[in-house]
Parts: structure tokens; C-alpha cells; sequence
């Protein structure tokens, strides 16, 4: 499932529909994700971006009574088709919580997880994957005296660049974070934000924010869901400046939600 | 289902719009007094207009410490961003009003009481339409209108070629009367003043354009 197509779009959603038993939580969603980009969704609280967000690795196939409808295609393969590999899947689309949730383990541990599982066994191999992956969240030179200490010994701000550490170490394509800074002090925020910036070089990045000002500040396209629908989604330049639907306007100036 | 949860921002941007309606009251005024005191030759009045500029540039730090406060404060976007944009830009069109009028009032005071070269019928009426200009440019920015946007900025071409004619016509007395050369020359200042009133009003007519539609538009060209 390597990326190797030309096109820019990793993710081509369309007419995806989702229901939660009788609540249809997603409804008609067409929405193309270019690569190296990074998209943000935005919208008011139960809207349908966490769960969008969510299925775009499938995570909500776990609920019961979930039913999708439509395509996902990831790199031109339509992931909702039963035959998936799920593992193979999150292995290219990782993805990052509200809050840091390191595993009980030592910080090495943490990140080296990913690799085990899919096979990687020699130290020397591991000991590269983990310094480079704590180097690319900028960590590395805050842990690299005690990458055996206990990862919960950590700040929040730091288990959360941990976190997107231990996403990163299998590689992945894309990295999906459902609001990575909810939890996390202004300080630690800008650092997950700048680090979102540096990423977007090698990785594409889907963000679902509460924040609306982290949206602006670190996504280049935006979407806006309300009600299960995506009502805009267009070049975050626009969105914030001159949106197209009086909704969105609505939205963004605060004037409800 | 939908609640307003801004109506302390709101509420703060119409306190910012009547600052900037009650500064172009002040604006207007200063103006009418100074042609007032130009026509009937009252150096008091002329005096009170330069000193009531003031005011004027007060209520300018007043509105533009207001928005930088808002811009801080309530990290506004799209509209609510170009509302303040807007108010910054405007509030110095008509803070450059006020200006004017101080130099008009200084022309009437360089021509003190000296009998007028001849009696002043073009300069009064095409200041009428200047103020008109200046008129609808608040209105339209008072009510977001567009339409009376442009139509203000339609007439700055009239403005513009009866400046070109007046000036004209005066130069035309020197050669004449070269006792009142400080006047005449007074009075084209004047006449370049105005023309620079329908200027300042086209440009806050722009404004409006921008406030409403996010596109930028040179009426003045």
C-alpha cells in the first residue's frame, strides 16, 4: 500500500455516508486530501469531523452498529472495502489523540513499538528509528540521557510530542491528529503547532481543532462541518478571510456554534 | 439552537462605529465652518476651526486604539477583521478632513478682510458637492451600502474637472489685478483642498467596497 501514485490527492472521499445506529453522522462527504498538505476541520461539537477523522483509519469500524457507505479511497484503494488490512492501514495513517497517552513503558519502548510489531527486531535498526523519530518532534535533546525513564514521567506537552513520535516511527504517510493540543499548556501548544509546520515536509497532516485560531495558524486548506455535512472546505486563506457560505461565516466570527 | 456568544464584541464594535460617526460630525462641521469663515471673512471662526483640530485627532488615537485593542482582545477574522481594518483606514481619511479644513481656515486668515477679487460663487458650489461626496461616503459606511458607495465616488470626477477649470480662471486675474496675487493664490489653494475632500471621500467610498466584498477597488482612477 506504499504511496507511489503521482496525484497529489492521498485521501479521495466521496459520498461517504455514516451512521451510528439510527444517526446518520455523516452525510454525502466528498472531500479530496492532497499530500504534504496539512487539513483542518473545524465545526461545532458533534458535527461529524472527529468521526470523519476517524475514518479515514477506520477506527470507528470498532463501534458497533457503525455503517459506512461510499468510498475511501486511500491512495487509490478504496479502504472501507472489506479485505482492508487494518494494521497495514495504520501503519501509513497514524494517528495522535487529545491527550498524550504513552504506554506504561520507558520512552524507548514507547517509540520502538510500532517497529516491533511489524518485524523490526535488531537494536542497532530500532536505536536509529527511535532517535530519529524523537528528533523530528524535537525531543530528542529533552530525553536522550534518560530514553529508559518511565514515558509518564514526562510533562503533558512532552508525552504528546512523544506520542507523535511513536506515530511516526512506523513511517507512516499520513498522520491524523484529533485535537493534539486540547490538553496541553499555550507553551507546549506552540511547540506541537511549529512542529506541525516542520512535518508537513515529509508527512500529510489531518487536524480536527476546537481552536480556530490553530486552525488558521497551522492548516493550508480548512473544512467546515456542521450537522454531519461539510459546508465549506477551500484554501484556509479563504476560509478566514471571505468565506463562501454565511454559515462558515458564522462559525468563524463566532456568532454561533 | 444558535446563540449569539459575541454580543460584548458586537456590542464593542458599535461603540467603535458611533466613535467614527461622531469624528466625521466633527470632521463636517470643521469644514462648513471653514468655508463659512473663508465667504464671510470671520477670522474668530476661522481660529476655532484650527483650534478645535484637536478634537478631531484625538477621536482618530481614540478609534485606533479601540480596534488594536479588539484586534488583540478578540482575534476577529473575515468580516469582523475587515470591519476593523476598515475603521483604522477611515478614521484617518477623515482625520486628513479635518486637516483640510485647518488649511482652508488658514487661507481665510491669510486673506484677512482684503476685499475679494471678485465675489466667490464656484468655490462655495464646489464645495457643496465635496460635502456631499463627503456625506454619502458616511452614510454608506454607516449603513454598508455599496451602491451609495459608488455613487459617491461617480462624482469625483466632476469635483476634479471643476478644480482644473477654477484654478484656471483664477490665474487668469493676476495679470490684472496683481495687488490680490496673495489671494488668488489663496483661493487656488482652496480650490486644491477641496479637491482633495472628494479625494479622501472617494477612498473611505472604497472602503466601504472592501468592507462588504473583501475586493479592493481604485475609484479614484
Amino acid at each position: 500500500m506504499a504511496i507511489q501514485t503521482l496525484t497529489r490527492d492521498i485521501f479521495d472521499v466521496k459520498d461517504l455516508n455514516l451512521w451510528y445506529g439510527d444517526h446518520h453522522a455523516l452525510k454525502d462527504i466528498h472531500f479530496p486530501i492532497q499530500k504534504k498538505e496539512v487539513t483542518a476541520m473545524i465545526g461545532p461539537s458533534g458535527c461529524g469531523k472527529s468521526t470523519f477523522l476517524k475514518t479515514l483509519n477506520l477506527m470507528n469500524k470498532m463501534i458497533p452498529n457503525v455503517k459506512i457507505t461510499g468510498e475511501v479511497n486511500f491512495d487509490g484503494q478504496n479502504i472501507l472495502n472489506p479485505k482492508t488490512d487494518l494494521v497495514e492501514l495504520r501503519k501509513h495513517v497514524g494517528m495522535v489523540f487529545q491527550k498524550g497517552n504513552p504506554f506504561p513503558q520507558s520512552i524507548y519502548d514507547n517509540v520502538a513499538y510500532g517497529p516491533r510489531i511489524h518485524g523490526i527486531k535488531k537494536k542497532k535498526h530500532l536505536d536509529e528509528i527511535v532517535t530519529k523519530s524523537l528528533m523530528d518532534v524535537a525531543l530528542w535533546d529533552e530525553v536522550k540521557d534518560r530514553l529508559n525513564a518511565p514515558a509518564l514521567g514526562l510533562s503533558g506537552g512532552q508525552q504528546q510530542r512523544l506520542c507523535i513520535a511513536r506515530a511516526l516511527a512506523t513511517k507512516p504517510d499520513v498522520l491524523l491528529m484529533d485535537e493534539p493540543t486540547s490538553a496541553l499548556d499555550p507553551i507546549s501548544t506552540l511547540k506541537i503547532e511549529e512542529l506541525i509546520f516542520e512535518l508537513k515536509e515529509k508527512y500529510t497532516i489531518v487536524i480536527v481543532t476546537h481552536n480556530m485560531q490553530q486552525a488558521a495558524r497551522v492548516s493550508d486548506k480548512t473544512a467546515f462541518f456542521l450537522m454531519g455535512e461539510m459546508i465549506e472546505f477551500d484554501e484556509t486563506t479563504k476560509i478566514f478571510s471571505m468565506p463562501k457560505d454565511s454559515r462558515t461565516e458564522d462559525y468563524i466570527t463566532g456568532r454561533f456554534g | 439552537m444558535f446563540m449569539n456568544m459575541r454580543s460584548n464584541f458586537d456590542q464593542n464594535l458599535k461603540e467603535l462605529k458611533s466613535l467614527q460617526l461622531k469624528m466625521a460630525d466633527e470632521a463636517q462641521v470643521s469644514i462648513k465652518n471653514a468655508m463659512l469663515a473663508l465667504l464671510n471673512q470671520d477670522i474668530q471662526l476661522a481660529e476655532k476651526v484650527i483650534n478645535g483640530d484637536n478634537v478631531i485627532d484625538d477621536l482618530e488615537y481614540e478609534i485606533h486604539d479601540k480596534a488594536l485593542m479588539l484586534i488583540a482582545r478578540q482575534s476577529p477574522v473575515a468580516k469582523d477583521l475587515r470591519r476593523l481594518h476598515v475603521a483604522l483606514r477611515v478614521s484617518s481619511e477623515v482625520e486628513r478632513l479635518g486637516d483640510i479644513a485647518v488649511n482652508i481656515a488658514k487661507s481665510a486668515l491669510h486673506i484677512g478682510n482684503e476685499k475679494h477679487v471678485k465675489e466667490l460663487i464656484d468655490i462655495p458650489h464646489m464645495m457643496e458637492m465635496a460635502l456631499e461626496m463627503v456625506s454619502e461616503a458616511i452614510t454608506s459606511f454607516y449603513s454598508e451600502d455599496i451602491e451609495l458607495a459608488e455613487k459617491c465616488a461617480e462624482k469625483d470626477d466632476k469635483v476634479d474637472q471643476m478644480f482644473g477649470s477654477l484654478v484656471k480662471e483664477l490665474l487668469t486675474y493676476i495679470p490684472q489685478n496683481p495687488d490680490f496675487t496673495n489671494q488668488i493664490i489663496q483661493l487656488a489653494f482652496v480650490c486644491r483642498f477641496i479637491e482633495r475632500i472628494a479625494d479622501h471621500s472617494t477612498n473611505i467610498a472604497e472602503n466601504v467596497i472592501y468592507l462588504e466584498t473583501g475586493k479592493r477597488y481604485n475609484l479614484n482612477a
